[in-house]
């Protein structure tokens, strides 16, 4: 039996319980944890020699990171055919540890408790949080590094511990919806002046210590806990609280598209409980909470968007080979994409070597990091300090000569087979022999690529998505010779810049693009059909979508668009099936409305750039029909020719994990997240289901729908992807 | 089954429903109790005279809370053996104690009712009552919940109206109560309210702006645009209701929307026998009645389908119909129906409606049966039809014919 807390109380009276998970760098919270820290609270209570109580961590920097997720499954698991029951009743049995906490054994006037601090060194997140919360005063060191607060709604559950109805009555649901519905966090001055915190000093623990030695009776009563409590900003019926409540379900409903259950879950749990007595209100928390859990995309959405991203980041699929991070880089190309890896380079403390036709092309691209830091410093995110460390990092070159001593380098020149080639022939003259290379190409072949490389096992893609040091994907492409020390190199040197990522085979557009092209094209598409545009745009955003595809076009622009149609034509000759698609396209491009950039595209644009309304110009050419498909119809098109893509890639062997396919869609083009991705949302369907639509659309719209093989096995077989395959998921 | 006939109907002016609005002063119980005073004068109505008041009323709480529709009785002259009963389906609160009362006595439960309304809307303001439909995230979200006038501009988006025919009909209306005013068509129904000392406090509708036109109205700024484009951003709600729209285009404002004011009116209801026994004779006969639920998000479209519904549960066409009612909630409203059935302005508000005069929540369902009963005698014509629009998604009608 492992001890995640132990209780040791002083001469002062003071028990000091601290919680120090074996094994773990921060604490998580495990059902034995919480049975030990409910066993040392009834003691303390008990004890008459205690005269207060302060909750510490045994971890330096750090109270604790959250809940072990086992203990949801465990819960779930522990109810058999009856989960919610069982789920319900694990979490009451959360909030009543918490609530006695919070009582600390005074009786129903308020009178004979005990004060209870908690002390955080540092980052205190979701039950790591909650138990603060629950507690009478909260000190927190001054570690700037440090974040708090509840980030569950990011993973696609609630705070279900009393957060969201503690922080809600203490806050008021206005003040408090960053934190609850956008999962805010703060670092302790922050979260001090927010009111999550009571107190940020030197010595917490002392100060901890001191107040509980010093605290009047009225001090650890809870504002909630005293008669005539009224919510900060005024309950769901008061006046006031009634125009917040309202413009909460609003903005809430508008913002999640309706997608995300747990938003809504957790907005009413706030509503309910903010009209009934605390205790009650823990009990409805509960009951939402349990709703969330059960409900498949929450479950989709804690697998992919937490556990197996984290998996993936942690080097799930990374080969057994030494150490291989990066020490120096060299990035080609000061471009955009070049500009960008060197800014999250430099950042990550990687020396950087930026090399350009030029000096000052170079020197441009190495003042973009400047720039960046420039407007973080702005915005007190970064410091003078940190930029100059930052741009210390970069040297801005045009002779290849400078390259002499890089690990590794990323090449980002202009999108041509001839020109990469002999840029990378350049390189190679330069760098050791140990040098891995990597290019950032987005749509050429890495195999076809590194036949410029005398040595193809050290040659790779990295393929990183504009803006760089926005977007968290980065695919890393292996070509067919591609060895095991450059796929590792590639993943130590995305760990090193703290980007996800995913690792796939060579074959056309990769898996990002491969996926995204024809969600663009189908959305095209439908305009030729006579499809309503602003139907099409909706139903996307409805479905989850970050852009409908008409504006993701016009965002990555229609002549990179008309580019790729020509590259896969040449390439595919007649068996190209996008026709219909480049007859827009063509025809847009021929009218000069090539996109934003052009302040023109599917889109109009006013003078500062930003987006209007549809061109009507697009209605003149392609009417809009009489008869317009349902809303679901236009959804399926749009979900089912990306997730089919999907599959595609896994059964030719492009994608080698479904891990992979879900997380890289999510963070890498935004793929419906309430739904895990394009593997999980297969699975919410259920794969007859899946089939039977294929077949359908298929019928309806070409054979770019028919059901892959493996899918229409799984239906007959009433398999699941997480299910079938399973067993790589948890080998990792 | 017996005929139930509309012996009489008045109405309160209807004062601004603001601090400085003339009925301000007035409590909802007195303008209450007046009215019902007014009509028991009126129609020598002592004793146990009426089986039952039912009284419309939309924001139950405070003054208006605890059962008005009893307060007033008691606290009015009619005999004590009357009681009350407050109902509420918001907009047409008022219409449905007509319709209420009319299928009681229809199906013979009790002789006559008086029916009708009052909301004091300075007094007690509208949304104080709490509405489980717009704070409660649960039903919230799944109706997608906004406000009327987003709803309003919906319609108007949906059905292609521009702010210039909704500011067209607006100007109408109030070039019609103005004229309607002029010539004395509501001297007939309309009593003056007076205070315990039998001075007059007020006599004429209060609300209107006659001499509206296109130009002053040009001027008003949209309502609705900024809670629909920015906070709490309610059109993109309709846009997740309605994916085939592109944006809403926000047309309506104070000036083309109904005012808000204080008021009540109350209408006589009963059987044959009841006028015979009585010597009070009817000036129509309630021929049907009907209410229905329609889409909650864009809220006010009701008086199509409920028209729709009562024509064919009667047997009826459009074409029957001599004069309508339409209240005038918000001009698209009233563009709709028009559009809906090809119905020309001309036999539609005829008088104008509640853009000119005001929408006392609870009573206008009483008073624009009254104000069509009054117009399909004064024009000679035998058969009316109103109809309002309702929150969360409802519509009330009432076709009525003169005997």
């Amino acid at each position: 039996m492992t001890t995640d807390f132990t209780m040791e109380t002083g001469a002062d009276g003071v028990a000091i319980i601290t919680w120090d998970t074996p094994g773990k760098s921060m604490n998580v919270m495990s059902i034995e944890g919480f049975r030990q820290l409910d066993g040392f609270i009834d003691a303390a209570l008990a004890d008459e020699a205690v005269k207060g109580i302060v909750i510490t961590s045994g971890k330096a920097g750090s109270f604790a990171g959250g809940m072990d997720l086992n203990v949801l499954a465990k819960m779930r698991e522990d109810g058999g055919d009856d989960p919610a029951s069982s789920i319900f009743a694990g979490i009451m049995q959360i909030h009543s540890i918490l609530r006695k906490i919070e009582r600390a054994a005074m009786d129903d006037r308020n009178k004979g408790g005990k004060p209870i601090a908690c002390v955080l060194p540092g980052t205190a997140l979701g039950i790591g949080f909650e138990i603060p919360l629950a507690c009478h005063r909260i000190f927190a060191a001054d570690n700037p590094k440090a974040k708090i607060g509840l980030p569950e709604i990011m993973v696609g559950i609630f705070p279900g511990a009393g957060g969201t109805t503690r922080l809600s009555r203490k806050l008021g649901a206005m003040a408090a919806s960053p934190f609850l519905l956008e999962g805010k966090l703060s670092d302790p001055k922050k979260a001090k002046a927010a009111g999550l915190i009571d107190e940020v000093c030197d010595d917490p623990l002392a100060a901890a210590k001191d107040w509980v030695l010093n605290a009047k009776p009225a001090d650890i009563v809870k504002p909630w806990d005293e008669k005539g409590y009224k919510m900060p900003g005024g309950a769901p019926y008061h006046p006031a609280g009634f125009m917040t409540f309202v413009g909460a379900s609003a903005m809430v409903n508008g913002k999640t598209k309706g997608v995300y259950p747990a938003a809504k879950a957790m907005l009413s749990a706030v509503y309910e409980g903010a009209l009934v007595p605390f205790d009650t209100a823990l009990r409805i928390e509960a009951r939402w909470f349990t709703s969330v859990l059960l409900n498949p995309s929450s479950s989709a959405m804690i697998r992919s968007l937490f556990i197996n991203k984290e998996a993936l980041e942690k080097g799930a699929n990374r080969p057994q080979v030494p150490d291989q991070r990066v020490k120096k880089v060299g990035v080609l190309g000061a471009g955009m994409m070049g500009a960008g890896i060197t800014l999250v380079s430099a950042m990550a403390g990687i020396e950087v070597v930026l090399l350009d036709q030029s000096k000052e092309a170079a020197e441009k691209g190495r003042a973009y990091t400047a720039g960046y830091m420039d407007k973080g410093i702005a915005r007190k995110k970064a410091t003078p300090e940190k930029k100059e460390a930052a741009l210390a990092l970069i040297t801005a070159t045009d002779d290849y000569a400078d390259l002499a001593g890089c690990d590794l380098i990323v090449e980002a020149v202009f999108e041509d087979p001839k020109v990469k080639a002999e840029v990378t022939k350049k390189v190679l003259a330069h760098v050791g022999p140990d040098c891995i290379f990597a290019t950032n190409t987005s749509t050429l072949p890495i195999t076809e690529l590194a036949k410029a490389s005398s040595s193809p096992e050290q040659f790779i893609g990295i393929h990183f998505f504009s803006p760089v040091e926005k977007m968290m994907l980065v695919e890393i492409i292996k070509g067919r010779e591609t060895g095991q020390v450059a796929v590792a190199k590639a993943l130590d040197f995305v760990r090193q810049i703290r980007k996800t990522p995913i690792v796939v085979n060579d074959a056309r557009f990769f898996y990002a693009n491969r996926c995204i092209i024809p969600y663009i094209n189908e959305g095209i598409r439908m305009v030729a059909e006579g499809v309503s545009p602003a139907l099409i745009e909706n139903a996307a955003k409805l479905v989850g979508m970050p852009l409908g595809p008409l504006q993701l076009v016009d965002e990555t622009s229609i002549d990179l668009g008309v580019k790729i149609a020509r590259a896969t034509k040449a390439a595919m000759g007649d068996a190209y099936p996008d026709g219909a698609v480049d007859e827009v396209i063509f025809w847009l491009a021929d009218e000069g409305r090539m996109g934003r950039k052009a302040a023109a595209g599917f889109y109009d644009y006013d003078d500062k750039g930003k987006r209007q309304g549809l061109w009507e110009g697009l209605a003149a050419k392609y009417p809009v029909a009489d008869e317009q498909p349902s809303l679901t119809e236009v959804q399926h098109r749009l979900l089912f020719v990306q997730a089919l893509e999907a599959v595609r890639a896994l059964e030719e062997g492009v994608l080698e994990d479904i891990r992979e396919g879900d997380v890289g869609a999510i963070l890498g083009w935004g793929f419906a997240p309430w739904s895990g991705g394009p593997f999980s949302w297969l699975d919410i369907l259920g794969a007859p289901y899946a089939a039977e639509r294929c077949d359908a659309l298929a019928e309806a719209h070409g054979p770019r729908f028919a059901c892959p093989e493996l899918l229409r096995e799984m239906a007959e077989d009433g398999e699941a992807f997480y299910d079938r395959f399973a067993p790589q998921a948890a080998a990792a | 089954m017996t005929d139930a006939y509309i012996y009489d109907a008045i109405r309160t002016p209807r004062g601004k429903g603001r601090k400085d609005g003339a009925l301000h002063e007035v409590t909802s119980l007195r303008l209450s109790a007046l009215t019902l005073n007014a009509l028991k004068e009126r129609n020598d109505l002592d004793g146990h005279a009426v089986e039952d008041v039912i009284w419309g009323n939309v924001t139950q709480v405070g003054e208006q809370g605890g059962c008005l529709a009893r307060s007033a009785v008691l606290a009015s002259d009619l005999d004590e053996r009357i009681p009350g009963l407050s109902i509420n389906r918001f907009c047409a609160s008022g219409m449905e104690a007509v319709n209420l009362a009319a299928n009681q006595v229809r199906a013979g439960a009790g002789d006559a009712y008086i029916a009708g309304g009052v909301e004091m809307m300075g007094r007690v303001a509208m949304g104080s009552d709490g509405a489980a439909i717009a704070v409660d995230p649960s039903l919230a979200m799944k109706v997608y919940f906004v406000p009327q006038g987003i709803s309003a501009d919906i319609i108007a988006t949906e059905y292609g109206f521009s702010r210039d025919d909704a500011d067209a009909l607006a100007v109408e209306s109030q070039r019609r109560a103005a004229a309607a005013w002029e010539a004395g068509r509501f001297d007939k129904s309309v009593i003056t309210v007076r205070d315990q000392n039998g001075v007059a406090i007020l006599d004429r509708d209060e609300y209107m702006r006659p001499g509206t036109d296109m130009q002053s109205l040009g001027a008003l700024k949209p309502s609705f645009k900024e809670m629909g484009e920015v906070m709490p951003g309610f059109d993109q709600l309709a846009l997740m209701k309605y994916p085939h729209l592109e944006r809403i285009e926000h047309i309506h404002h104070a000036g083309n929307s109904s005012g808000i004011v204080d008021g009540a009116a109350a209408v006589l209801i009963g059987s044959k026998e009841f006028g015979e026994a009585r010597g009070l004779k009817p000036r129509a006969r309630i021929r049907a009645t009907a209410k229905i639920g329609t889409d909650p998000t864009i809220m006010l479209t009701g008086p199509v389908p409920v028209t729709e519904k009562i024509l064919a549960d009667n047997g009826m066409a459009i074409s029957d119909i001599d004069l309508f009612e339409v209240n005038e909630a918000f001009a698209s409203v009233v563009l709709r129906f028009m559009q809906r059935f090809d119905v020309d302005h001309s036999k539609v508000n005829v008088n104008g409606g509640s853009i000119a005069m005001g929408h006392p929540l609870g009573a206008t369902g009483a008073i624009i049966i009254g104000t069509l009963l009054d117009e399909l005698e004064r024009s000679d014509k035998e058969v009316g039809l109103a109809t309002l629009c309702i929150a969360s998604g409802m519509g009330a009608a009432t076709i009525i014919e003169r005997v």
